[in-house]
């Protein structure tokens, strides 16, 4: 009864059904006796151990709240409704509204040469003479018309290297041929450069065609020094004072950094965030190290166990949210993926977590020498002397690219959707699938999940987020926040 | 001497002095005033009539050039159909209805009244060009089919600057619906539809109609596809408040690409009056829920308006999304508002809240740096 309704109302329970069925859902323990559980569309909700269990066993109090919280979140349904089949569709196509459009992401490697010995690098450099491993005005021709066969309204030119300055003749040339040849797509053009080579007529033409710039930044002077070596050990002064010289003349956001945390960073993830907020960064990304390359070799000296990463991933975590509270506001790059991924209906499209991934369908890389890659570590794992993420040359298809290739076999075998464990877990509509890093660590693109640093690593950061966002109301605020 | 005193009840414009469409257009003239020339098809007096003219209500003397009419000479009677400076002028279609909403403020009629479209297809070509906006109302307009086609065509050719909202519970947009509305391209049209719950029985209940929920899901769903824009609008009464900030996260999860979202105070006009006591909360009690579902679709980055209530009883969050909202002629401010420092900013009441109002209604002091910029802080 409704106390007040007139009686030519009908009472809601004429509109009420005390029957429900099960949606599609995944659980997964999070602690104590917490369970995280996620349906179709990526929708998850936390709940008590007791709670799953009524939930499963049909035992819900029909139309308590929490029957009601979770009929609103589409993970059990009754009577009174059926429209929640096309939303839990048009929620799933959302979120993979990125794969008609193809490849977005194109790295040109224009050389492979370095001025900087970084023990951690991640492709094999050569010293700064010879030639012989920068990219051709031939190759860059045929990869230009390779990249615009790609169906993509959003194309991102990449350029990569060894030290892509140390061709910039060659980027100039791809920039304005790129224009030349833009049939109407969004063209964005990003430098990822340590900067020491960076000329003012560079940033006249960086300023003329809105270029943008990606270098890498490891943290307070010592620590990059000692990451980054370079014959006057002055790697840190010349990056600061070139980001300011970018900012200066393209603007503040037209310079981003990347980090990458080695065994000497992992004891101080708050000097590294606040040398970032010192030089005027709104964002860092905490990244853990590759297995490829240098990193590879060197991997006894630098290298370090994922879980003192994911120790050092929250003590960072924890002191950005604490600058936030007190006002400074600095975002990190990798949570905030997450949280989009956790938090809202919408694409994203960070390459390294997608279903199904995204080697070759959102990535290709066309290296110094012509060879086309399905990815980043896929072209690193090459220069390590596998090939198996070539797709081919750049004097193929790009047809023969991805139909006469084992690319999209990989793909289709890859999806978490069809992984032992993945299929199962609750994180899969937030997680994404890299044969790239499993095939290297593991040495089969499907991986083995129990001894997955990839796993461990983002199901340990998921479970860490999610907590924060349960347990701690003012970290919850800060995050939500940032998407 | 004027044929029209006894014709047949027509439509007609008021025209002035000089007018070169006089023929067709009434004339307003005061009690005391002379008659114009005899162009015009008739003459209003405020007041008595002289011989052939027709007397209306003093009352109606805010009568403008411009201002359309539906005389019924016979009878005596005058509707006021259109007026020229008014920014809330409604299209009223239908008293019908296929709902039968708890707090409905116009209660549904279920009589033949096809007539009204007829009158507004023949009302549209008379407005100014220069309106701002009209809104289409019932009823449920889209109970009118063609005729809904027909008027939005119509607005589009005669008042192709003026913004179009249908206020529609949203149940009749079929895809196919959906698309021949979509096709007449009309440049500025919004559909402002109803939710009232994440649960659907509740939706149901609320709006009295088994599978409503569904057909109006459906039917945003398919105006979406269409290009069409939406306005979700949900009135917060006892019966909706408690689960707000879950249908606020229902429209975030699932209906993220809505225009905006207006959460509305009741208005104490019709059913809400019959049921007050099954929907009446005071708004000062469910300031949490409110400040919870603001939020909420704000970081979804979703566009949200607070309707109908006023800035004394608004959490100091919630402000900047406060909107002056109520039609002119419906507006009031009660005593205690005379001294109030923010009166200006504030929406005010609906003439009926004389029934019922907050009991948090009070005059605010001049707080040093008070402005509607502050409180924007709900978002960050």
């Amino acid at each position: 009864m409704t106390p007040g309704l007139n009686k030519s109302f009908r009472e809601l329970k004429t509109y009420q059904s005390d029957e429900y069925r099960l949606l599609p859902m995944r659980f997964l323990f999070l602690d104590a006796d917490r369970y995280i559980i996620t349906n179709l569309a990526g929708g998850h909700r936390v709940i008590k151990r007791h709670q799953l269990d009524d939930l499963v066993n049909h035992r819900l109090a029909a139309h308590s709240i929490l029957y009601d919280d979770l009929k609103g979140d589409h993970f059990l349904a009754d009577g009174d409704s059926d429209v929640y089949g096309e939303l839990l569709a048009a929620k799933y196509r959302t979120r993979h509204a990125h794969l008609p459009d193809f490849t977005a992401l194109h790295l040109f490697v224009v050389t492979l040469r370095c001025d900087h010995s970084c023990q951690y690098c991640q492709v094999s450099r050569v010293s700064e003479d010879r030639p012989a491993y920068d990219m051709t005005q031939e190759t860059a021709d045929c990869a230009i018309g390779l990249m615009f066969r790609s169906p993509s309204p959003y194309i991102k030119v990449e350029f990569q290297g060894g030290e892509p300055l140390l061709n910039f003749d060659l980027i100039r040339y791809i920039v304005e041929e790129v224009n030349r040849r833009n049939d109407g797509r969004h063209v964005q053009f990003v430098i990822t450069s340590n900067l020491s080579s960076l000329t003012d007529d560079m940033l006249d033409f960086c300023a003329q065609n809105a270029i943008f710039f990606s270098t890498s930044l490891d943290g307070p002077a010592a620590l990059h020094d000692h990451n980054r070596p370079r014959p006057n050990r002055n790697s840190h002064a010349l990056t600061v004072n070139a980001i300011q010289r970018i900012r200066d003349r393209l603007g503040d956001d037209s310079v981003s950094a990347l980090m990458t945390s080695t065994a000497e960073s992992l004891t101080q993830p708050e000097a590294i965030v606040d040398e970032y907020v010192r030089l005027g960064f709104r964002s860092i990304f905490l990244r853990y190290i590759s297995p490829y390359g240098f990193a590879a070799k060197t991997a006894t000296h630098i290298g370090y166990e994922t879980e003192q990463f994911i120790a050092f991933f929250k003590r960072g975590l924890q002191h950005i949210i604490k600058l936030n509270s007190l006002g400074t506001n600095i975002q990190e790059v990798y949570t905030r993926l997450l949280l989009q991924r956790i938090l809202t209906p919408h694409v994203t499209n960070y390459v390294d977590l997608q279903s199904p991934p995204g080697i070759g369908i959102s990535v290709l890389v066309y290296n110094y020498d012509g060879d086309v890659y399905a990815s980043d570590e896929g072209r690193m794992l090459a220069e390590m002397g596998d090939k198996r993420f070539r797709l081919g040359t750049v004097h193929n298809t790009h047809r023969e690219l991805f139909l006469n290739s084992d690319v999209l076999p990989t793909v289709f075998e890859t999806m978490l959707e069809g992984l032992p464990e993945c299929c199962d877990c609750a994180l899969l509509p937030f997680c994404g699938s890299d044969p790239v890093f499993h095939y290297r660590t593991q040495g089969s693109t499907a991986g083995h999940r129990p001894t997955s640093a990839f796993c461990k690593r983002n199901m340990e950061l998921m479970r860490h987020l999610i907590r924060l966002l349960e347990d701690d109301h003012e970290a919850a605020s800060i995050l939500r926040s940032w998407i | 001497m004027f044929e029209a005193i006894d014709a047949e009840p027509f439509i007609a414009r008021i025209g002035e002095r000089g007018s070169t469409h006089c023929a067709k257009e009434a004339f307003v003239v005061r009690e005391d005033e002379v008659a114009p020339p005899k162009e015009f098809k008739c003459v209003l007096r405020l007041g008595k009539p002289r011989p052939g003219e027709i007397g209306i209500p003093k009352d109606l003397e805010y009568l403008c050039v411009g201002d359309i009419l539906r005389v019924n000479g016979p009878a005596r009677e005058i509707r006021v159909l259109y007026r020229r400076h008014s920014p809330h002028n409604i299209l009223f279609f239908t008293e019908r209805c296929n709902s039968r909403c708890l707090m409905c403020s116009q209660p549904p009629r279920a009589v033949e009244d096809g007539y009204l479209v007829e009158e507004i297809l023949e009302t549209i070509p008379l407005m100014s060009p220069e309106t701002q906006e009209l809104c289409i109302t019932g009823g449920e307009p889209t109970l009118a089919g063609e005729n809904f086609l027909e008027v939005i065509e119509a607005t589009k050719q005669w008042l192709p600057q003026t913004s179009l909202h249908v206020l529609s519970n949203g149940r009749l947009f079929s895809i196919d619906f959906a698309r021949q509305i979509a096709a007449i391209g009309h440049p500025d049209l919004m559909f402002g539809i109803p939710l009232y719950s994440d649960v659907a029985s509740k939706h149901d209940f609320t709006v009295q109609a088994k599978g409503a929920f569904d057909q109006t899901i459906r039917g945003i769903m398919n105006l979406e596809r269409c290009g069409l824009r939406v306005e979700l609008r949900c009135v917060i009464h006892k019966q909706t408040v408690e689960r707000l900030p879950q249908t606020a996260r229902y429209i975030a999860r699932n209906l993220p690409f809505v225009n905006h979202v207006a959460l509305m105070g009741l208005e104490m006009m019709g059913f809400t009056k019959t049921n007050i006591d099954a929907l009446w909360i005071d708004p000062a009690d469910y300031q949490s829920q409110l400040c919870a579902a603001v939020r909420i679709l704000t970081q979804s980055r979703i566009m949200v308006m607070i309707y109908n209530h006023q800035l004394c009883v608004l959490d100091r969050a919630l402000w900047p999304f406060a909107r002056k909202s109520i039609s002119d002629w419906k507006n009031i401010y009660m005593s205690e508002c005379d001294e109030c420092a923010s009166r200006n900013q504030c929406g005010g009441f609906f003439a009926s809240a004389a029934v019922r109002h907050s009991r948090g209604i009070r005059a605010l002091k001049n707080v040093r740096g008070d402005n509607t910029d502050l409180g924007s802080s709900i978002g960050a």
